[in-house]
């Protein structure tokens, strides 16, 4: 037991397309080797923008649930949806204000612009320096694998039905590589005006 | 990229004793939440009718373990607040609603000078729905809904009976056959007697003690 990033393990990864954008996670949820629950989404919808969070189990429902708040009121002020840039701002000043005691999370955003049309996806550290993205962003206990499979899967302006089989390909062999994360996944596949959420079995040990 | 800091001494304090046995899983029509009956501090047995358990409203038990003092004292906290809530609405809130607050306040207390260091279990049925509820939270205050849980060294023993024989629509008496089998195991692995269980049961007609006995020798390992 060291890092507190560690403790509940978990993976989660977004991908760009053409036109479209993905978003998957894994579902354990472990205390260190003991596994607690295999039904723990990592992956939460604001409107058009989904939000990825992996790290300590706390504080990625601690964290969520302030952003339902955040991005619920910010609909009531602005009688809009949040676009996904916007999002990745406020998740950045809302990660830093706690700079001296960070939530031990490593977000992901991805949606679409409304406005432009275009993909978006960005990865975040703990307290909210932001990693803009062309091609994919990954984060969690499996993060090094996800970085092999994604480099050696994605290509670009991959159509949504190619950009599912990327994604799902490259987190279902990252985690069977990673002992803290894995049994089984949910995929976002995200497009203009479509998003489809599929459920992964993958490996159940 | 931020590098996390070494908090192997903050993290982790380490809990009174793991020896408490916290149990818990649903079946088709009901939730059952035991809970062992031997009050530890040390090596010395204080009580051996221990009641780890509080009724939160008419339909929602709260199994707790952890930290001598802290225990009973937010378990207090919780059932006062969740009674409250009652009086002032008329109306109880649901299982999820309960749980979501437990957290919510577990979650406040984690980040404060002195945290509370209690393991949860927590029983419940929907009035509305009927259906069984069952949430495990430890003391970071992680949240899983689960058809069946335990807290501290029982985990090791009770989840892998539970991944074999547990069905999410079994019915009372194969329950109480399977939580035989758990509290059996406990029996025959644990070093210490921790005194029997306390068992509860959550049904459409609200919350009930059943008796259980345990007095019956278990074959040795």
């Amino acid at each position: 037991m060291s890092s507190p990033f560690a403790i509940n393990g978990g993976a989660c990864v977004a991908m760009v397309g053409k036109d479209c954008v993905a978003i998957a996670c894994d579902l354990r949820l472990g205390l260190q080797s003991l596994t607690v629950s295999n039904n723990f989404p990592k992956i939460f919808s604001y409107g058009d923008v989904y939000l990825g969070l992996t790290g300590l189990a706390t504080d990625v429902s601690t964290v969520s649930d302030l952003f339902r708040y955040k991005v619920n009121m910010y609909r009531l002020r602005e009688e809009r949806q949040i676009s996904p840039q916007t999002m990745a701002n406020l998740v950045s000043t809302s990660l830093y204000e706690k700079r001296f005691g960070p939530y031990f999370v490593s977000p992901v955003i991805a949606g679409i612009n409304h406005k432009t049309g275009k993909p978006f996806i960005c990865g975040f550290d703990s307290i909210g320096c932001i990693d803009f993205a062309k091609d994919f962003i990954v984060s969690g206990t499996a993060s090094d694998q996800l970085f092999g499979t994604c480099e050696g899967l994605w290509e670009p302006d991959l159509e949504p039905e190619d950009l599912f089989e990327t994604i799902s390909q490259a987190l279902l062999n990252a985690v069977d590589r990673d002992a803290l994360s894995g049994w089984g996944a949910h995929v976002y596949i995200i497009e203009k005006d479509k998003v489809t959420k599929r459920l992964l079995k993958g490996r159940q040990d | 990229m931020w590098e996390c800091p070494n908090y192997t001494s903050q993290l982790h304090p380490q809990l009174r004793t793991k020896m408490e046995v916290l149990l818990g899983f649903t079946g088709k029509d009901y939730t059952i939440v035991a809970a062992s009956k031997a009050a530890m501090r040390g090596a010395t047995i204080l009580k051996a009718a221990d009641d780890k358990t509080k009724q939160l409203n008419k339909h929602t038990l709260m199994a707790f373990s952890g930290e001598a003092g802290d225990t009973v004292q937010f378990a207090e906290y919780i059932q006062a607040n969740i009674q409250l809530y009652s009086m002032r609405n008329d109306t109880d809130l649901g299982p999820s609603a309960v749980a979501s607050f437990v957290r919510g306040e577990l979650a406040r207390s984690l980040r404060s000078r002195k945290p509370y260091t209690v393991n949860l279990l927590l029983g419940g049925m929907d009035p509305i729905t009927n259906e069984p509820h069952l949430y495990w939270l430890d003391y970071l205050a992680s949240l899983a809904p689960l058809p069946y849980a335990a807290h501290g060294y029982a985990q090791y023993y009770c989840l892998s009976i539970l991944d074999k024989h547990h069905h999410p629509d079994i019915d009372f008496e194969q329950g109480l056959k399977i939580l035989k089998m758990c509290t059996d195991e406990l029996k025959r692995r644990l070093p210490i007697d921790f005194k029997g269980m306390l068992v509860k049961v959550i049904d459409k007609d609200g919350i009930r003690e059943i008796d259980y006995d345990m007095s019956k020798e278990v074959l040795p390992a």
